[in-house]
Parts: C-alpha cells; sequence; structure tokens
C-alpha cells in the first residue's frame, strides 16, 4: 500500500530537516502574475489584502503551490519608511528616487512605525487571511530586505556603497536603526501566521561584496537580526552567488538559502548538506522564454543534482518570478516537479550521470 | 609593465587609493597621462571586470576601482586638457528605474580610460529618444536593473532607428546578464555584461562598427 500523500507543510517541514519527504517541494515565488489572475492592475491589485489572498489561494491550486507567498513587493518597506514607490504596468513596483539625500539624515533617522503603515498592514492581513484559509497545511511565507540590503532603495547604491567603504559610524547607526525595524518587522509576520520569513539579503552576496568586507558587516548585521526573528528564516541572495559564503551563513542562524542560476547547483547543495536547505535555482528571466521541453528539461536537471537526500526546494533564482512568465511554462514546472519529483530518484540521479 | 599593471589592480581592488596614487605619481615621471590611461588604468580595470565576471570579485569593488580611477585621472586628464578620446559622440543613461549604480560604473571607467562621454541621468522612453537626435550622437549606453525598464529599450531602439540610422544602442545591466537573448530581443546593436565590456564596444566603434 503506497503512503499518503503528505500535505504542502509535511512535504517543506521534511525537507527542511533533510529528509527525504513524499515529493520534492515546489516554491512557485508568483507576486504580479496575481494581477493576471485577478484581470486587476498590478497597482489596484496590491491596494487590498484581499485580492492577493484570492490570487495566491487560487495559483497555489493551479500550480500545486507548496506555498502561500505573502510577500507584496520590495519597495513597500519604502513606502513605509516614506519614501516613493513607482508602479509599472508589466512589473513589480520600483522604489523611487532614495529618500535619504543626505547622509547626515541618518543621524536621526527614525523607523516606520508599522501600525501607522497602509502598506505593511495588508501585508499583515494577508499572511493573517492565507494562514486561517489554508488552516496550517499551506505554509505562509513572509519576506524582510535585511537591514544590510535595504540602503540600496534607501539612499542609492553608490552612495551606501561609498558609506560602507568609507562611513562606518554612519554605516553602523543605519544598521542599529534597520535591524530593529527589521526584526519587529519580521515578528508581526510571524504572529500574523508566516510559518517562515524570507531574509533577502543580496549585498551579502559575493557578487555585490567581497567576503572579507562582509565578514565585518553584512554577516555581522545577519546574525544579530536573525537572532531577533522569532521563527525560522531562509536567506534569499536574489540572483546574487551564495557558495564562497555557505559555512557564514550557517554561522548567521539562517535554515536555507536562495541561490543564482549562475551557479553550479551539485556543488552548492554538497556544500549545504545537512546544514542548510537550498532554494533555487531555476533562471527567471530565461523562463520567460522557455518552451515546454526547455522547462522540462531545466526542472529535471535541477532535481537530479539538488534533490537526493532532502534539503531542497525547487524555486526559481531571484525570489520573484517575472510579470511575463507565460502560465504555460508555470504549468509545466509543476507538472515536471509531480511527474519526476517523487522521491526515491535514484533513476534521475542515474539518468544525469 | 605587467607588474605595475598587477600592483595597480591589486591598490584598486583593496580600495587603496594613496597606493593607487604613488603608483601613477611615479609612472608619471617618465611617461604621458594618457599612456598611463592606455597602458595601465584599463588593463587593471579589465582584469577586475573579468574577474567579476568569473565570481573572483565583487561588485563593490569593480565600483570602487572605477571611481578611483576617474578621480585620479580627473586630475592628471582634465575635461578641457583636448587629451580626452572624444570620438564616437555618445551618452549614458538609466532607463526608466532608479538604480543608477551600473551606469555609474560604466561611465567612471570610461572616463577613466579616457573617453569623453555625456551622462544623461536617468530619463523616460520618449525623452530620450528626442535628446539623443538632438544631440546627434553616434552612441547611446542604456543601463537597466529592472526587467520592466530592460524591454522599455524595444521602445528606445524604434523611436532612435526612425529618426537616426547613425546611432548604436548598447544595453547593460542584470536582466540583460541572466538572460544572453533579451538583448536581441529588443533590437540593442550590442551589449556589454562587465563594465570593460563598454571599453572594449566603445574603443571599437571609434572605427564606426560594432564588435557584436
Amino acid at each position: 500500500m503506497s503512503e499518503p500523500e503528505m500535505s504542502p507543510m509535511q512535504r517543506v517541514l521534511t525537507t527542511l530537516g533533510h529528509e527525504e519527504p513524499d515529493r520534492v517541494p515546489l516554491f512557485l515565488l508568483l507576486t504580479t502574475h496575481g494581477a493576471k489572475e485577478t484581470g486587476l492592475s498590478i497597482k489596484d491589485y496590491f491596494s487590498k489584502a484581499e485580492n492577493v489572498v484570492e490570487a495566491q489561494l487560487r495559483m497555489r491550486e493551479k500550480y500545486s503551490n507548496d506555498c502561500l507567498f505573502g510577500f507584496f513587493y520590495a519597495a513597500a518597506e519604502i513606502q513605509a519608511w516614506g519614501g516613493e514607490v513607482i508602479f509599472k504596468e508589466d512589473g513589480p513596483p520600483n522604489s523611487g528616487e532614495p529618500f535619504i539625500k543626505s547622509l547626515k539624515q541618518i543621524n536621526t533617522l527614525k523607523p516606520p512605525v508599522i501600525a501607522e503603515s497602509p502598506v505593511l498592514q495588508e501585508v499583515l492581513k494577508t499572511i493573517r487571511l492565507l494562514n486561517e484559509k489554508s488552516a496550517g497545511a499551506v505554509p505562509v511565507l513572509g519576506v524582510v530586505v535585511s537591514p544590510f540590503s535595504v540602503p540600496v532603495m534607501q539612499a542609492g547604491f553608490e552612495t551606501y556603497l561609498e558609506m560602507i567603504y568609507n562611513e562606518p559610524q554612519l554605516f553602523n547607526r543605519l544598521m542599529e536603526v534597520n535591524e530593529a525595524f527589521c526584526a519587529e518587522w519580521a515578528n508581526a509576520q510571524l504572529e500574523a501566521g508566516a510559518a517562515s520569513i524570507c531574509y533577502f539579503d543580496p549585498v551579502s552576496s559575493p557578487t555585490i561584496i567581497p567576503r572579507e568586507i562582509y565578514l565585518q558587516t553584512g554577516h555581522r548585521v545577519a546574525k544579530k537580526t536573525i537572532s531577533r526573528i522569532n521563527g525560522p528564516t531562509a536567506t534569499h541572495m536574489a540572483s546574487g552567488r551564495a557558495l564562497p559564503i555557505i559555512d557564514d551563513l550557517v554561522e548567521t542562524g539562517t535554515g536555507a538559502v536562495g541561490i543564482s542560476a549562475n551557479e553550479n547547483l551539485r556543488e552548492v547543495k554538497q556544500a549545504c548538506r545537512n546544514k542548510l536547505t537550498v532554494i533555487g535555482n531555476l533562471n527567471g528571466l530565461e523562463m520567460i522564454h522557455w518552451n515546454r521541453e526547455e522547462a522540462k528539461e531545466a526542472v529535471i536537471n535541477a532535481l537530479a543534482r539538488a534533490a537526493p537526500g532532502g534539503g531542497f526546494i525547487l524555486s526559481d533564482n531571484h525570489g520573484e518570478i517575472p510579470y511575463q512568465v507565460p502560465d504555460q511554462v508555470l504549468r509545466t514546472i509543476a507538472e515536471t516537479v509531480h511527474s519526476f519529483g517523487k522521491y526515491p530518484l535514484d533513476r534521475l540521479v542515474k539518468d544525469d550521470e | 609593465m605587467q607588474a605595475v599593471i598587477g600592483n595597480f589592480r591589486n591598490a584598486l581592488l583593496a580600495s587603496d587609493k594613496e597606493a593607487a596614487i604613488g603608483i601613477l605619481d611615479k609612472y608619471l615621471l617618465k611617461h604621458t597621462p594618457l599612456n598611463f590611461v592606455e597602458a595601465i588604468a584599463v588593463e587593471a580595470l579589465d582584469e577586475i571586470g573579468s574577474g567579476w565576471e568569473k565570481g573572483e570579485y565583487a561588485l563593490s569593488q569593480v565600483y570602487m576601482s572605477g571611481r578611483i580611477c576617474e578621480e585620479m585621472l580627473d586630475r592628471v586628464l582634465p575635461d578641457q586638457s583636448g587629451q580626452r578620446i572624444d570620438k564616437p559622440k555618445m551618452a549614458i543613461t538609466l532607463l526608466n528605474d532608479y538604480h543608477s549604480l551600473g551606469k555609474k560604473i560604466v561611465y567612471s571607467i570610461l572616463r577613466a580610460g579616457g573617453f569623453q562621454l555625456i551622462d544623461y541621468g536617468r530619463m523616460e522612453t520618449e525623452g530620450l529618444i528626442n535628446r539623443v537626435l538632438e544631440d546627434r550622437l553616434e552612441l547611446i549606453l542604456i543601463s537597466a536593473l529592472m526587467l520592466s525598464s530592460a524591454l522599455q529599450v524595444k521602445e528606445v531602439v524604434r523611436g532612435l532607428k526612425h529618426g537616426s540610422d547613425k546611432v548604436k544602442i548598447v544595453v547593460g545591466g542584470a536582466p540583460f546578464r541572466l538572460d544572453r537573448q533579451l538583448w536581441q530581443t529588443v533590437g540593442a546593436d550590442a551589449v556589454g555584461y562587465t563594465a570593460s565590456d563598454a571599453l572594449k564596444i566603445v574603443s571599437s566603434l571609434q572605427g564606426g562598427k560594432t564588435n557584436e
């Protein structure tokens, strides 16, 4: 007699425990696709929690997704800080001109009050409703932008890099303020029902900053912040590389890592085995023009290289699938995981060798 | 010569401005500033750019290297010195979004390479088309971080090709690095995956041809 199918929550928890569940979990991290699903503009879609809840539930059903994504868009945090957000018709809302116009502002900067931010309240409502509707059977994911990475939107990338190199006092002051907000925002999402927090931290990636500077900055910030978050976290490099800092990431207390499409999945899995769950690494931008065969091949390759032994969640490389990725590609990814992702994966691994 | 390039590269990677200036000053005792640009700075920046592409160095090192070089060379090779390379007539812009790091890196590295170029800052599609045609540019470098901005290049290409058969459009930025077909999809003439690619593309266009 065959084993009964696991719930998405059981499947994800089993793989996070570095054991093999019934099949490889799939996190299709869909955000703006919800607007298509509900026939709304992206701006209207994100204006009400109920829109996001309806779309997330529909898309989970349609693609047998193993998570519900409570994330709206990264710039929502900037909106809460009082910054400008620019809505687009065909992509995620983008942060506008940096609101830190002079570095002196950092000395008096105060974190936003979550209860007073309409957009953050909509996110919390979304998480609460998604958690109620799924009754604990599907993990609801919350998201924070790390204190070390959010200054790219707060001050602009160039200003921030020069601050890291040349203005240690201002950097430390900004980190203090950001750490307090980040931990509070993560905990608010956990209290609303998020099962785990995705800690987006692309600036810590060796693609962006050398490891020796990371150890003095982003690593320390992550250790402090993650220890203040009252639930599990997954660190996501949002397309940046992670392999050279895997052991450093383990030290931050995170439980999983989202990696780049440009990394060798087999090598990353080897480095993470029994330490971190690997999330990734389908190329979200290439997905836009994949045909069914290409989508199927990419999924099978990823499964063969990283799924044996558990500790793997199939997902994209960026933590957000572009609006332009067609429904057919998403369906093919889901179908392929269902057909080829059932454990044990011995045959798949043998064919890949 | 290789040792000088290596020392200069290491000073840039460590963001050690004093060491970099020391190497420049010593070199200028026997050579011209433009000679330093061509023989040392461009070579060192190229090694750093290629190293980033291979995952050996970080983007912050590419950026800080370009900034240090730009600042040093502005001192010995000012805009009005008559020694800067002013062909092709070109400008650089950030299309639609506010993520200007890539543009700043390419701008710094082209200037550190001795080129003259206009910084248009952030532009919207229509405004960019009009400005490029008014300025009668031979080359426009477009940087984009967001996919939706990268896709807007298609509109820019349509507008520019309609108004001029002379201007070449070169694109760069994360979406083009992750999807290696995207530059062709949007109809650009060339793509740069690193800032040093931009140097090579612009150098090849001095003779009026693209390298793609």
